[in-house]
């Protein structure tokens, strides 16, 4: 419908998205990509990293807003690379570069942008964490368990199981550590047992070929939310 | 207390309750307030108590612990009507001498009255302290009035005449229009017309809409909000009910820090006293309209006020903000359209309802409409809770509210707006305060907190100060909050410990910048505020600690050289006995030395020498 679209200016150029589209999409629809860390299209935007600030208003009115979230509005002027956007992506690239120092998919995002090193103290060397919540996320959007969560705050804040204890909630699935963009989440599969947030799951084998499915516990989930047996999981895709 | 089942059954209970109360009446009002409780208000008031009845008076002179009485370095205040007496640090000791000398002979006590510190003269009466002459009580008017336990006394100082106004003839569109027309801006700190706030979410579309009463005052040394929630609860309960017949809503929160436990306790009971009498609930008062208030206690997170992480916390949600837009006028609690005005706001509406729009409007400044609260705090003589119109000076607060610095000293710089506002320099002394002036000279309103500053405090170590608390307290959410308090944070406590570079203040000019422009919340925006504006206005503090390793104020140890002056010392070997690192040497009634090399620099020498022998330099 003509009524739900907006027109508005990005880098210059006219654009039309329909109404309320995130100005990132909307940018990304005309071909003009916009760094992101945190954003994850399958998962609500948060606006955690802001790396994807682009600068909205006219002269002298101008701000900085995360392209992620901020919705296309009509007659919006939009700039994606103006010099104080990427100066605070610089800036913030620098500020995750000595948060996660061993990150290398971090690494290489900065250096394409001109930064290299850091000017800050550099956390803990191993450090890879961005705390980008894409795995929170993930597990409450996606998974729908919400096993793990943000905790403490600043000086403290990493991502964690309730009281940092195993979690009751999690069943193992790993979709956690499949979408970290860092590889920060410690996962093990071993003797058919799967280590992740320091609970031990059992793996479930195929009762045709013998090859692990999944954890028991995620196929029991899985019988929960469907209603069938969970003995109807216990054959692998390929068997099926 | 009756269910009110209309306007005119108020009214009529209204008149009643007036009509038996005498007001040439000998009150003794002790003040409860945050200041006052601590230091042993209570005790004070079971004294009076205790002493009315032994002389068989109590039934003669009424006996209330009230509100805050504002002037809280002198606790614990004692308001005697109907003179207008005011008696400060009194002590429970003190009680049975002024009940014989003032209650019972008429004769003023000077002992017990404020004592000008500019000409020493005694000031009894409050209308005479010049701490209050400069104030403009509208939020604050019935602390040293009323018992915030009673409706009664709230109705009789004119309570929920303002909602009868409302609910009796205006429409929701009026109501807006006059909030709007008496130029309230929110008192919490942001400043957003609250009128035009209303508007927005009467607008917008939804069935289901809620008001919310943000009561996280978090500020390091601020206390308005709660000296309100404890001492006029019932002037924020009306508030609330009118913003809900205004916007739409027939439910309303009050979210209030955990550690507000007496806050808590008081709008509980006024919630209550409220519902029994139908000012809360189904019909109130026969109108058609209905409105409940719950309360919704909040862990003690700075962030959590922040709208939008305070509806989080609310929702059982992490306290961590979400992105706007969407804002709560539109999708807030729940999803469905939400006001939230912080205590204050809410406290300003009766008045603004009772009194009209043009007479708030009249009072402050072009843009900046009103009193505002402020808790006064730091090197100043008078600390404790003031209410001035918008407009008023730096200097009237500094030196007439105020009483001008401690000991003597040298006014150096005020900081408003709690620990992400600014710090203001002598040169703006006359600065009317509103939210615009504030802001232009790098501040900020904020809630309302305002730290004076003496000669005494180094302003890089002020900086590092707030830094610390912002750093604890921010969320972690977004990177250039979280990543860049830490460093500006860490950079700070370098430079105060002799290890600053000289590309440090750029640095941190550079980070200020993109974490003012890139933060997700205002708290992360606005905590570059105690950096950048000693960064501008004290500089060469800056300078002085790293180029030259020096700390003019004194105050960070690790650039501080303690010397014994050969000429003063006498030997007693005081200091030698309180050196932690045994540094000091010298034989009995020589002078002695100290070992730079092993002093720790911890100032116990200092402390302890009666002579000033020890000798502190930078």
């Amino acid at each position: 419908m003509k009524n739900d679209s907006v027109s508005l200016t990005i880098d210059g150029k006219p654009v039309q998205v329909p109404a309320g589209t995130a100005l990132l999409l909307a940018a990304k629809a005309n071909n003009i990509d916009i760094p992101t860390l945190c954003y994850h299209p399958e998962l609500k935007p948060e606006g955690h990293c802001r790396l994807c600030v682009v600068e909205i208003g006219t002269a002298p009115r101008t701000r900085l807003v995360n392209s992620c979230t901020y919705p296309a509005e009509p007659g919006l002027v939009v700039q994606t690379a103006s010099a104080k956007v990427l100066a605070s992506r610089r800036m913030v690239l620098e500020l995750l570069l000595a948060q996660a120092p061993a990150g290398e998919h971090l690494k290489e995002m900065a250096a394409a942008m001109g930064v290299h090193e850091t000017r800050f103290k550099k956390g803990d060397p191993a450090a890879r964490c961005i705390l980008c919540a894409q795995c929170v996320r993930t597990c409450r959007e996606v998974v729908g368990v919400s096993a793990i969560s943000m905790a403490f705050r600043t000086p403290k804040k990493r991502v964690a199981t309730p009281f940092a204890e195993q979690s009751e909630a999690c069943i193992g699935c790993g979709s956690c550590v499949f979408i970290c963009p860092t590889n920060t989440i410690a996962y093990t599969e071993k003797d058919g047992i799967r280590t992740v947030w320091g609970r031990k799951f059992e793996l479930q084998p195929c009762n045709k070929c013998g090859n692990y499915i999944a954890p028991k516990a995620q196929l029991e989930h899985w019988a929960k939310l469907t209603g069938d047996p969970v003995e109807s999981f216990y054959v692998c895709k390929d068997c099926r | 207390m009756p269910k009110f089942e209309s306007m005119n059954h108020l009214e009529e209970y209204r008149g009643r309750l007036l009509s038996s109360r005498n007001p040439q009446e000998p009150q003794v009002l002790v003040c409860g307030g945050p200041g006052c409780l601590p230091m042993g208000s209570e005790e004070v008031a079971a004294a009076f108590q205790a002493e009315l009845k032994q002389r068989g008076l109590n039934g003669n002179v009424v006996l209330k612990e009230s509100g805050c009485q504002g002037l809280c370095a002198k606790a614990v205040k004692v308001m005697l009507r109907p003179q207008g007496i005011t008696y400060q640090q009194v002590t429970a000791e003190d009680v049975p001498e002024i009940v014989e000398a003032t209650l019972v002979n008429g004769k003023i006590l000077d002992k017990f009255c404020y004592q000008d510190p500019a000409d020493g003269s005694v000031k009894a009466y409050k209308s005479k302290v010049p701490f209050y002459q400069g104030q403009r009580p509208i939020v604050l008017g019935k602390m040293d009035l009323i018992d915030p336990t009673s409706l009664d006394d709230y109705l009789a100082q004119g309570g929920y005449q303002a909602l009868q106004k409302v609910l009796g003839g205006k429409s929701p569109e009026a109501v807006i229009d006059a909030v709007e027309r008496s130029g309230l801006r929110g008192r919490g700190g942001g400043g957003f017309p609250t009128g035009r706030k209303w508007r927005l979410c009467r607008q917008a579309p939804g069935d289901v809409k809620y008001l919310i009463c943000n009561g996280d005052e978090g500020d390091p040394g601020a206390f308005m909000d709660r000296a309100v929630m404890e001492g006029d609860p019932h002037a924020v309960l009306e508030g609330m009910i009118i913003g809900g017949f205004a916007i739409g809503a027939n439910q309303g929160y009050i979210y209030v820090r955990h550690e507000y436990p007496l806050a808590v306790k008081r709008l509980a009971l006024a919630i209550d006293q409220a519902r029994e009498a139908g000012l809360l609930g189904a019909n109130l008062l026969g109108s058609g309209f209905s409105f409940d208030v719950k309360i919704s206690k909040g862990a003690g997170a700075f962030v959590c006020g922040e709208e939008t992480a305070l509806i989080a916390s609310m929702e059982g949600d992490i306290g961590e903000p979400h992105p706007r837009p969407p804002y709560p006028a539109v999708a807030g609690l729940w999803g469905k359209p939400t006001v939230i005005n912080n205590v204050e706001t809410w406290a300003n509406v009766p008045a603004i309802m009772s009194h009209g729009p043009e007479w708030y409007a009249a009072i402050g400044t072009e843009n900046s409409k009103g009193t505002k609260v402020f808790s006064l705090v730091g090197a100043v003589n008078n600390t404790g809770l003031v209410e001035v119109p918008m407009g008023t000076t730096l200097r009237q607060m500094v030196y007439d509210l105020g009483g001008g610095i401690r000991d003597g000293g040298e006014f150096k710089a005020v900081q408003t707006g709690g620990p992400s506002g600014g710090c203001i320099p002598k040169q703006f002394l006359d600065l009317p305060v509103d939210y615009d002036s504030l802001q232009s000279v790098g501040s900020i309103m904020g809630s309302g907190g305002m730290i004076v500053m003496d000669e005494t405090s180094c302003m890089v170590d002020v900086a590092r100060y707030f830094m610390s608390f912002l750093h604890d307290e921010s969320c972690g959410k977004c990177t250039p909050c979280r990543e860049g308090t830490k460093h500006l944070l860490e950079i700070l406590t370098e430079i105060t410990k002799g290890n600053g570079k000289e590309e440090h203040i750029p640095l941190m000019e550079e980070l200020c910048d993109t974490m003012a422009a890139a933060s997700l919340c205002g708290l992360g925006q606005s905590a570059v505020n105690p950096v950048r504006s000693t960064l501008k206005y004290f500089r060469e503090e800056y300078e002085a600690h790293i180029l030259h390793k020096k700390c003019p104020a004194l105050v960070c140890r690790p650039l501080l050289k303690y010397t014994v002056d050969p000429e003063t010392c006498t030997g007693c070997l005081a200091c030698v006995r309180e050196c932690p690192v045994d540094a000091i040497h010298g034989e009995a009634a020589e002078p002695q030395v100290i070992d730079q090399e092993l002093c720790v620099k911890c100032g116990m020498c200092h402390a302890v020498c009666k002579f000033d022998a020890v000798k502190v330099e930078s």
